[in-house]
């Protein structure tokens, strides 16, 4: 009788993995956090998009909470967002742009198309600062708090509904 | 959600080709044990961006950076440890295809090896209890006969 | 007209088999519970007409590919007008929807083949066998209609030409890689179907080993087969060299492969002995859940990977629904029904039985282990533990050392006999072959490379230790024959199917261990005129040129390849192709196919100035991977030709008696030593 009772174990020992498998179903494989949540902004030292002799470094994001938006004008997704960036800037939300992989001359060329949300863009054309940040990809969106730190990372297209349910409360929560 | 998704694969498929086939680079190296590190190193680490490719054969721009910093890391002196770290520090613990032992990991690298253990022990238990069932369920001269005809097309 | 309607052909066609497999998976098991012959007389013109409809099915969405129909959602998106017509009859498999379709093509041959085959197997046991199978189809077709429907029409918008089949499934490889795969995935359905049979019947006895081996050996051979194409598709096509990388898809189809392997060793012992009759049984549902939770995995989107289908969660959660369900029910009839102990089989420490059971036991440690490995990331994540990559470096770590332990065992099993040896019997057989392995695997890697491996001196010594006690056995078993020759034929064609299952894996890892750390790869800068050396060959670009194929356009390197100074002089031609209709580029290979090497030769990127990047890699004893799979696989094939089986199916009489036995006793097992003697 015990044997039996063993065996019975076999099919919920199963039924176990197979609740993890159905969890796995909702979920999006390729999304992540980026490594570098809850930790300070690392330090670059760059110019600007829009003049070349203006360096800036991370003590552009002190002070205020900044979203920084990594963006390039190859990247079409980023095009389709910019509307959204628009809104948050009138919102009274500091933008910092990443100009990533791209030229100045192409990326003024898509402010002027798409229009500028950004307070300063920082001109990064081998993407070494996109590499420090683990960007993998434009866009990429990253919260930064009054003291530098990353607080919220956002992957890929910024929709109006993640704008409304992640991005302002995620803003709210760290003015 | 699924418009989220589908704007992310449009994203990445226009990051993705736009510089296919980028894979192939030349690189000096100072001597073969270098080379070597640095073909290990990037053959265990996974491309961010791509399905499921190590970044020494993906095509995807990210796994070029990655490469490109690995080998000026190896220039620099650093040690392998040194270079995983700088790695994991940008891109998560997600990069390594080899996970590290920590809490979370124990019963991956655990399990295998305890079932070995285990499989030791099944081993042991089971032939003891059939040496004995053998013993008492045959007699000497049935054991005989029976060996005889196990035994018959193996010796034919 | 009848032309325009083909898709809806196919679609009805669907319909009938579904409604036909309905009637298969209810009416014969109804009537084995019930003892009504009439009712279990519905299996097989089920089976027939199902194979019939689902063939009906698939001919019409053939069609519509050869026919460049791009009203049909499923051939504008997978095809295009300028595809050649051998790559739009495989498009048809190279997807989601169309994929699904060829497995539910081959689960219905498969199960009209189990019924047509099974004529002299007692009738309820052929009845619970159609009523599983039809169970099972039931499942896929249902998926295919509810889900994948290949046949969805794009009206009335429909595009002008196809998107066209993704470049990387444009080839050979391809053609026939999926169909082998699925045939095995496919074929351990009808052993599940026996096993489950088996239980519910109560009827677990050397006759039912008997019928069960050949079809669990021809599963396992087309899944070898499917694994070892799989293998070296990735190995030409990927542009990378690599042959193996651990992938989920990769180690879905090595599951359900190595409880297979397990399977095969454990239907062994079941009919010689008698004994691991519940165990054959959990490894027979084992294998055909495996092989479920392979395609869960693949078509799911729960995990990432290179070769994933198109994922769609709905899809996803209908096969788990198929596997929770086929596994849950299985496992519980096993629990419930599984047949008592009530008797050992004894067997010593030093004989075949005990090897085999160690054998089983190892290969089982290897599927949980990649199992485990495959399916952890995902437990963390929906533990919410974070995201972690199980990949190469893992599996290797783990799979190379269970590999080498089971290796010194499988030198040992050809040689024991079954139940007891003594050990002064093993070391005068096996002495010699150990000494020689030794001697021999520590030696060869200084002649052939000069750089000592110690990696490779351990593959060899394992691949000599499983063939060097084989030819001595081989001596041993011909030595009262008139000639060598005279005593090899006189051997059984099971005992050569052994012989080339175990050199076929010795092969492979040779194949294995040599290449992994001998492999040599140059990554060099060519233009026409540079020449550059890799082991000894001398690879000379003389000419840049472009061409245009069928579908695409590409520019080509002419290399002229010579060996030394006197060798023979070949020509490598690597290109970089874009293909047009989806504007992809990619990387085709220059391969030169050798049986100690291969020459491979990769195109990268312009690197202005007219030079291009270029990958050379010299990969030795490649080929001996998949030679080592061919030859596994013809061994399985050869062990069910053997004339026992044949004897089987002539002789009707003698096996109803033995399956009417009822089993699970010492009278049984001593019947089917005298069937098989």
């Amino acid at each position: 009788m015990t044997r039996r009772l063993l065996l019975l174990l076999l099919p919920i020992g199963f039924l176990g993995v197979a609740l993890f498998l159905y969890q796995g179903l909702g979920r999006d494989p390729s999304h992540r956090d980026s490594a570098l949540m809850a930790r300070q902004f690392p330090a670059f030292e760059a110019t600007t998009l829009r003049d070349e002799n203006r360096q800036v470094d991370q003590t552009l994001l002190t002070g205020d909470v900044t979203l920084v938006n990594v963006w390039g004008e190859w990247c079409p997704a980023c095009k389709q967002e910019m509307p959204q960036l628009l809104e948050l800037a009138d919102q009274g939300i500091r933008m910092v742009g990443i100009n990533y992989r791209d030229t100045r001359e192409k990326g003024l060329e898509f402010l002027s198309e798409f229009g500028d949300p950004f307070d300063v863009n920082v001109f990064d054309p081998e993407g070494s600062l996109g590499f420090d940040l683990g960007v993998y990809g434009a866009p990429e969106t990253f919260l930064v708090d009054a003291n530098g730190v990353i607080r919220y990372h956002h992957k890929g297209y910024v929709s109006p509904e993640d704008v409304r349910e992640r991005i302002l409360p995620e803003v709210e929560k760290w003015r | 959600m699924a418009l989220i998704r589908l704007m992310l694969t449009i994203a990445l498929l226009a990051l993705a080709s736009s510089v296919m086939a980028a894979g192939i680079e030349i690189r000096e190296f100072d001597d073969p044990v270098t080379e070597q590190r640095y073909r290990d190193l990037t053959a265990s680490m996974r491309c961010p961006l791509c399905e499921n490719q190590a970044i020494d054969d993906s095509d995807a721009p990210i796994s070029g950076d990655m490469r490109e910093r690995v080998y000026q890391l190896l220039q620099d002196g650093q040690s392998d440890i040194e270079i995983v770290n700088h790695m994991v520090q940008r891109f998560g613990e997600y990069i390594l295809y080899n996970p590290r032992l920590e809490n979370r990991t124990y019963l991956l690298w655990g399990l295998p090896i305890a079932l070995v253990l285990l499989g030791v022990v099944v081993v042991v238990m089971m032939v003891r209890a059939r040496r004995n069932a053998s013993a008492k369920a045959l007699s000497a001269e049935e054991r005989a006969r029976l060996d005889a005809l196990i035994n018959r097309e193996r010796s034919s | 007209m009848f032309i325009k309607m083909i898709p809806e052909i196919g679609h009805f066609a669907l319909v009938i088999a579904l409604l036909m497999a309905v009637i298969q998976a209810v009416m014969p098991l109804a009537g084995a519970a019930t003892r009504r012959p009439l009712w279990m007389a519905y299996g097989h013109p089920m089976a027939t007409g199902q194979f019939f409809f689902v063939a009906i099915a698939y001919v019409c969405l053939t069609s519509s590919y050869m026919l460049d129909d791009f009203s049909v959602a499923n051939v504008a998106n997978n095809s295009n007008s300028l595809l050649p017509w051998y790559y739009k009859f495989s498009a048809v498999w190279g997807n989601h929807e169309g994929s699904v379709l060829l497995w539910s093509l081959m689960l219905a041959g498969w199960g009209y083949a189990a019924s047509v085959f099974s004529g002299d197997l007692p009738r309820d046991m052929v009845a619970r066998v159609q009523g599983i199978m039809g169970m099972v189809c039931v499942g896929f077709l249902l998926f295919i209609l509810m889900t994948s429907n290949p046949f969805e029409r794009l009206l009335p918008n429909m595009p002008q030409d196809g998107a066209d089949l993704n470049p990387l499934l444009q080839d050979f490889g391809l053609v026939i890689h999926p169909p082998m795969l699925y045939m095995g995935y496919v074929g351990f359905s009808v052993v599940f179907a026996f096993a489950i049979a088996a239980l519910l019947g109560g009827r677990l006895d050397a006759a039912w080993t008997r019928w069960a081996r050949p079809w669990t050996n021809v599963a396992w051979a087309f899944l070898t087969v499917g694994i070892a194409l799989g293998s070296w598709w990735a190995y030409y096509e990927l542009g990378w060299g690599g042959w193996w990388f651990w992938d989920p898809v990769e180690n879905a189809s090595l599951l359900p492969w190595l409880t297979g392997t397990a399977l095969v060793h454990s239907l062994a012992v079941t009919e010689k002995r008698g004994s691991f009759k519940s165990w054959t049984v959990l490894l027979a549902i084992s294998t055909f859940s495996l092989s479920l939770m392979g395609t869960f995995l693949v078509r799911s989107g729960v995990l990432t990977s290179v070769h994933a289908f198109a994922n769609d969660p709905s899809r996803g959660f209908f096969i788990l629904m198929l596997l929770a369900i086929t596994v849950t029910l299985s496992l519980l009839i096993f629990a419930l029904r599984a047949p008592r102990v009530s008797h050992k089989v004894g067997f010593n420490w030093l004989s075949r039985d005990s090897l085999l059971l160690v054998n089983n036991i190892m290969l089982v440690i290897m599927t949980v282990t990649v199992l485990l490995g495959t399916v952890y990331p995902l437990i963390l994540d929906s533990l919410g533990l974070g995201k972690i990559s199980v990949g190469p470096p893992y599996f290797n770590a783990l799979f190379v050392p269970l590999t080498v332990l089971m290796c010194m065992f499988m030198g040992l099993g050809p040689i024991a006999r079954w139940k007891s040896m003594n050990a002064s019997e093993l070391w005068r057989k096996l002495w010699l072959s150990g000494a020689a392995a030794l001697v021999l695997g520590g030696v060869m890697p200084l002649l052939y490379g000069g750089e000592w491996n110690v990696w490779v001196s351990l593959g060899i010594v394992s691949a000599l230790w499983i063939v060097l006690p084989i030819v001595r056995d081989l001596f041993d078993k011909t030595r009262h024959a008139s000639s060598f020759m005279a005593g090899l034929r006189r051997l059984s064609l099971a005992y050569w199917g052994m012989v080339l299952g175990h050199v076929g894996i010795a092969v492979t890892i040779v194949g294995v261990a040599v290449v992994s750390n001998y492999n040599i790869e140059r990554n060099v800068r060519m233009s026409p005129g540079t020449t550059v050396e890799v082991a000894g060959y001398q690879f000379t670009m003389t000419e840049l040129t472009n061409r245009r194929g069928p579908n695409f356009l590409a520019d080509t390197s002419i290399i002229q390849v010579q060996r030394g100074d006197a060798g023979r002089s070949f020509v490598m031609r690597p290109e970089k192709r874009l293909y047009i209709a989806t504007g992809m580029p990619m990387t085709q290979v220059a391969l030169r196919p050798g049986l100690f090497r291969d020459l491979y030769v990769a195109m990268g990127e312009d690197l202005g100035d007219g030079s291009y990047a270029m990958r050379v890699q010299y990969k030795p004893f490649v080929r001996w991977l998949w030679l080592g799979g061919l030859l596994m696989a013809f061994g399985g094939i050869l062990a069910i030709v053997d004339k026992r089986y044949r004897r089987a199916v002539s002789r009707k009489s003698s096996a109803k008696a033995a399956s009417a036995t009822p089993g699970a006793s010492t009278s049984g097992s001593a019947t089917s030593k005298e069937a098989t003697v």
